[in-house]
Order: structure tokens, then C-alpha cells, then sequence
């Protein structure tokens, strides 16, 4: 006999068969919507991420999860993943950065095309994780800037879905001049990068 | 009749006499020490005789016995003899301040990289290897991590918190 269903038993009727993202604040009239860039571009770039997954261990298969069809990380846009850093626009580090591979993971950053965004998966790739010796690195951002922080070990396909939205927020609202400012220069310096 | 350790160490005795000791047989294998100098001959000994025929290097590896002055390094062979099935383990001892220890390279191709892994982590200096460096460390580093005074965590870290680590 097989099991009982335990969840979705309050069946929720589908709206619409079709979701499309919202449409941004703007001034509309017959034939015209006038609206400021920043929203326009930003709707853009935010549904339509190019992930390169730079999986190295166990998070990796966490993020063969997230892709897969169960949990499915296409339907924010993501569904083109690119191992090219010249065609990518999110680099997401997944799994244990050791101290070698560190300047493998720089050069793979500054391959990538402005604008880039960098998610940290995983305990490892934040702080090191539970390997606190001599030959990880503790955390990839001693080599990189990262935009968004994955807590866990592994952490579930949701807490990447959840950072993958996140970075969607960040993308959203990011005003098109940063990457030109004068801080943003900054913290590129801060790591050596020009 | 089929090689026994026995055989083996009778073998060995008859060739090399005083040199080859301490035959001991830790969960039944043959386990064996010769001084530094001799590592090679021993191998050589073990690869071609007809009887013996340990012709596969299983593993090469080193240990740190930081209390054995004068021994420090000890520099451990595992062979295989693929024919019979008997597996022998060879041990050569070395100072921890001249760490020179013969290549088996020239009989074993695999001996490259372990040999590699071996300097990487404990500085023993394997005389006519053809490419010795750091293979799994980063190359810039200047010390060996698997010997006992070297600490496991990693000293650039500011945030940790001792009382938690049991140093507070």
C-alpha cells in the first residue's frame, strides 16, 4: 500500500497557466509605457541569468539537483548554463576551494564580461567550512568579491533557489553607472583586480 | 610451492645478512627495515629475482617519528607480487636534518608522483628524481604540513574564537 500524502493535500487551483514576471512602475498610455532604464534593464538581466557553475564537491550535486526537474532553477531564467566565463554573467562557486585553486578561481573571475555577480554556495566556499587547515582557502573572498553568501552543508536546492533570488533582488535594483563609480573601483583594488 | 613469508625472509637473509631486520609480520605482512643506502639494492633484489618477484609498487609513503632521534623519517614501501599474491612491506629510516633517500623511479615509473607527494609533505629529498617539486601544495609554501610539529588549522584566520577551541 503505498504511503499517504502527507503535503499538498489543500489543493490550490492554478491561476494561470502562464506566469510572467511583473511589469515595472511607469507611466502607460495608449501605445506608450515610459519608465526609467534602470527597471527595464534590470527585468532583463534579472530573469535571465547565464550561471557558470563552478562546482567542485558536494555542493555541486546539490546544484545537479537545483538544475534537474524537481527543483528547478530554468524556471527563474537559468535555464542556459555556461562553462565559458566569457558568456556568463553569475559565477557560482560550489564546494571546497583549496589554496591551489584559488588563483584558478581568480583568473576564471576576471575572464568574465562586466556585468558579473559571484554566489557563494556552501559553507566551503564562504569561510572555509569544517576544513580549517592548512591547504583550503577560507573562503572565496579572499580571491573574489561576492555578492551573495549560501549557508549550509550542503544546503538544500531551496537555499540555492533562495540565493539565486537574491541575486535576482540585487540585480533588479542595481543602478546602471556602479560598475563606472568610484566604489566599485575601490573594492576591485581591495583585491587586486584592475 | 608457494612463497611464504617465510621463504621470503630466508631469501632476504641469505642475500643481504646483517643488513635486512626487524622482520615483523603485522596481520600476516611480512614487514621489513634496511639502512638508507641500501633501499635501492633491496628494491632491485626484490623486483628481479625469479622467486620473489615483487614487481608492483603499491604505495610510498612516509612517516614522522619525532621522538626516534636519528630516525625521524621513516620512508615505507608496500610491493605486491601480482603472480602469487603476497604483499611486503619495506621500511628506510632517515634523519630528520639529511633527508636523502634514493629515487625508485628508475624502477617503478609510479614511484614519480608519490615520491612528489612524499617531499610535498615531509621533506624527504629523494636524490636523481627527475622532477622533484610540490605536487598537491601550493608551491610558494616553505614548510611540510604532515610532520607532527606543523599545526592543522590554518594560521590566517583572525576570527576564531579559543575559548571554543579548548585554548582560551
Amino acid at each position: 500500500m503505498s504511503r499517504p500524502v502527507s503535503y499538498n493535500v489543500n489543493k490550490k487551483d492554478l491561476e494561470k497557466d502562464i506566469s510572467i514576471a511583473g511589469m515595472p512602475d511607469g507611466h502607460q498610455g495608449e501605445g506608450f509605457f515610459a519608465t526609467k532604464l534602470n527597471d527595464v534593464v534590470g527585468l532583463a538581466r534579472k530573469n535571465s541569468i547565464w550561471p557558470l557553475p563552478f562546482a567542485t564537491s558536494c555542493c555541486g550535486i546539490e546544484f545537479m539537483a537545483t538544475m534537474g526537474s524537481h527543483y528547478d532553477l530554468a524556471r527563474f531564467g537559468s535555464e542556459r548554463v555556461g562553462f565559458s566565463p566569457r558568456q556568463c554573467d553569475l559565477l557560482m562557486v560550489m564546494g571546497t576551494i583549496a589554496k591551489k585553486m584559488g588563483p584558478v578561481v581568480k583568473q576564471v573571475y576576471l575572464q568574465m564580461a562586466e556585468p558579473r555577480w559571484v554566489i557563494a554556495v556552501g559553507a566551503c566556499a564562504s569561510s572555509g567550512g569544517i576544513f580549517d587547515t592548512y591547504s583550503v582557502l577560507q573562503g572565496i573572498d579572499q580571491v573574489v568579491p561576492v555578492d551573495v553568501y549560501v549557508p549550509g552543508c550542503p544546503p538544500r536546492p531551496e537555499a540555492i533557489i533562495d540565493g539565486v533570488m537574491r541575486i535576482q533582488d540585487l540585480i533588479g535594483k542595481e543602478s546602471l553607472r556602479r560598475r563606472n563609480g568610484d566604489r566599485y573601483k575601490q573594492l576591485l583594488e581591495s583585491y587586486g583586480i584592475q | 610451492m608457494s612463497l611464504t613469508n617465510e621463504r621470503i625472509k630466508q631469501r632476504l637473509i641469505e642475500k643481504f645478512r646483517e643488513q635486512v631486520a626487524a622482520f615483523s609480520e603485522p596481520y600476516g605482512m611480512l614487514t621489513f627495515e634496511a639502512p638508507k643506502e641500501t633501499n635501492l639494492k633491496v628494491l632491485n633484489f626484490l623486483f628481479d629475482d625469479d622467486e620473489l618477484k615483487f614487481r608492483f609498487l603499491t604505495d610510498l609513503q612516509a612517516v614522522h617519528y619525532p621522538n626516534d632521534k636519528g630516525r625521524e623519517l621513516a620512508v615505507v614501501y608496500h610491493l605486491h607480487n601480482l603472480i602469487d599474491n603476497v604483499r611486503i612491506r619495506f621500511k628506510v629510516f632517515t634523519d630528520i636534518n639529511t633527508p636523502d633517500v634514493y629515487t625508485a623511479t628508475g624502477l617503478f615509473s609510479g614511484a614519480n608522483w608519490m615520491e612528489r607527494e612524499t617531499y610535498d609533505f615531509f621533506g624527504v629529498n629523494f636524490v636523481g628524481h627527475p622532477n622533484l617539486k610540490r605536487i598537491l601544495n601550493v608551491d610558494e609554501m616553505d614548510y611540510f604540513p604532515m610532520r607532527k610539529e606543523f599545526p592543522l588549522e590554518d594560521q590566517t584566520r583572525i576570527d576564531k574564537d579559543d575559548e571554543m577551541f579548548g585554548r582560551g
